[in-house]
């Protein structure tokens, strides 16, 4: 299951686990990501707190987390090649992967239907 | 994310809907709805740009003119440049100054033929040209003629492949040298060109007659070498060259010499000078300018030890913790793959080599004080 927040970061659910990312529309609207300032594994977040840093050459955007719960794993290899946020958003340019604390918090969120028409507004 | 330029307000520039049809992303700036990209992204123009050749749309930029006998002495008057000096086709970069000696506009300036009744013919930033036109109507306006051209396009083309590109259309471009200009018939457009620019490029800014843009801009991105870049590009290439941004680096609250801008000072116009002083600020900026200890601080160059965007605003600081000022401009490089800045600090700490740091969200960020440009330019000199 994906799903998406308004700040367009993308949730994919495995049980209690999420990996999230950025969107299409996020990366796209913020052009050549060059770095990308990551959280350290262990921190707990509570939801819409800042979880890390996207930026493009021009901008920098942060990137918030869409649950409460604790980072159990970074993309190391963004830290190598942040562009992967521009060349594959929902696949290998994943940000980080949580431990959901509240996973009731889920429901809220929007699915790709209804993501597609936020965006596009 | 970036702002939308989808504002009513804004103004747009005679070549909007070729950008659209480019599929440029535009973006609100000084008013106008620009493209920031193109879709190659700002990286690859960028990088096409110190490869082969790239067309800007500037025209937000103001255009103007001086006309009269009186206007070199006039335009002087408001400037701590030698503009009475300045022989007929060349161009010079120049600083209007508040009272304070502050910087109300960076401008470039070109005389065309003055004395034989031509006109100084001014290009100011888009921000601030009706301030600058106000100013220099209040301030000169009795004594020459200051017309603002509304009607004029304001094209950049930059990159080593300028001048080949553009001499298929215009034969006899190539034979101009850095800061000069001319009149030239471009794919049947009357534009006036001069070999600058803002990238540290070769190339050339082309004023055209609005309605005449679009098929000027159409000929230009004909040739092979030339690739449409926005203002994404434009502001990287200007700080790889060391150049200052006005409303960043450069402000009211900086005098030239605190932007390390002394070489826009020509000797003329300094302490000893046969047309020393008579420009606002004087007193102040020739006092700096003799005594460099008078400085509270300065512009410098800075290069990340880290590869960590450092941005605008961020806070400098000695490594003893001292606060030193703060980055005026940042990024991270396209072509050198480094984070660069352009920063404000205490005198005590801008000798080359310095260690200081930069504050990125808290964490410290070692920088150290460089050398500028950060990139050689390539200006065609002859």
């Amino acid at each position: 299951m994906i799903k998406y927040t308004e700040d367009h970061e993308w949730l994919k659910i495995d049980g209690d686990i999420a990996t999230v990312g950025i969107t299409v529309h996020a990366q796209d609207a913020l052009g050549d990501v060059v770095f990308v300032d990551l959280p350290a594994v262990g921190t707990v977040f509570t939801q819409k707190e800042t979880a890390g840093v996207v930026e493009s050459v021009k901008a920098a955007a942060d990137v918030y987390m869409p649950a409460d719960g604790e980072i159990i794993e970074v993309n190391a290899a963004l830290k190598d090649d942040p562009s992967l946020a521009n060349s594959d958003p929902l696949g290998t340019g994943w940000f980080f992967k949580i431990k959901l604390s509240a996973p009731a918090q889920l429901d809220a969120l929007m699915d790709e239907t209804s993501y597609a028409a936020f965006a596009n507004t | 994310m970036l702002d939308n330029a989808s504002d009513s307000t804004l103004f747009t520039t005679s070549l909007n809907t070729l950008h659209l049809e480019l599929g440029a992303r535009m973006v609100a700036f000084a008013g106008y709805s620009m493209p920031v990209q193109y879709p190659a992204g700002l990286i690859a123009e960028h990088l096409h740009t110190r490869l082969a050749a790239s067309l800007f749309d500037v025209s937000h930029m103001g255009q103007m003119r001086l006309e009269g006998q009186d206007a070199a002495a006039a335009l002087e008057s408001l400037m701590p440049v030698d503009v009475i000096g300045l022989a007929a086709g060349k161009q010079r970069y120049g600083l209007l100054l508040d009272e304070a000696g502050g910087i109300l506009d960076d401008l470039m300036f070109v005389n065309r033929n003055l004395a034989d009744g031509g006109d100084i013919f001014i290009i100011v930033n888009g921000a601030c040209k009706a301030a600058d036109l106000a100013h220099i109507e209040r301030h000169i306006g009795t004594r020459c003629a200051v017309i603002p051209m509304p009607d004029r396009a304001l094209l950049a083309l930059q990159g080593p492949l300028a001048a080949t590109a553009l001499g298929r259309l215009a034969p006899g471009v190539e034979k101009l040298v850095f800061m000069t200009g001319g009149r030239f018939e471009i794919a049947g457009c009357d534009c006036y060109l001069t070999r600058s620019g803002y990238t540290g490029e070769d190339g050339f800014e082309i004023s055209v007659p609005a309605d005449q843009a679009m098929t000027l801009a159409r000929a230009l991105l004909a040739q092979s070498e030339v690739k449409p870049a926005g203002l994404g590009a434009r502001n990287s290439l200007r700080l790889e060259a060391g150049l200052c941004l006005y409303g960043n680096d450069i402000d009211t609250s900086t005098t030239p010499i605190q932007a390390q801008l002394n070489w826009a000072i020509q000797k003329v116009r300094r302490s000893g000078g046969a047309r020393a002083g008579g420009f606002p600020g004087a007193e102040r900026i020739l006092a700096e300018l003799d005594e460099p200890s008078r400085l509270s601080r300065q512009r410098v160059g800075l290069i990340a030890l880290e590869r960590i965007p450092v941005r605008e605003h961020s806070a400098l600081h000695a490594i003893d913790g001292t606060l030193l000022g703060e980055v005026s401009s940042g990024l991270l490089s396209p072509s050198l793959n480094q984070a660069l800045a352009m920063g404000y600090v205490t005198p005590s700490h801008a000798a080359l080599g310095t260690r200081i740091q930069a504050r990125v969200r808290g964490k410290p960020v070692p920088m150290q004080v460089c050398a500028l440009p950060f990139i050689a330019n390539r200006y065609f000199r002859g």
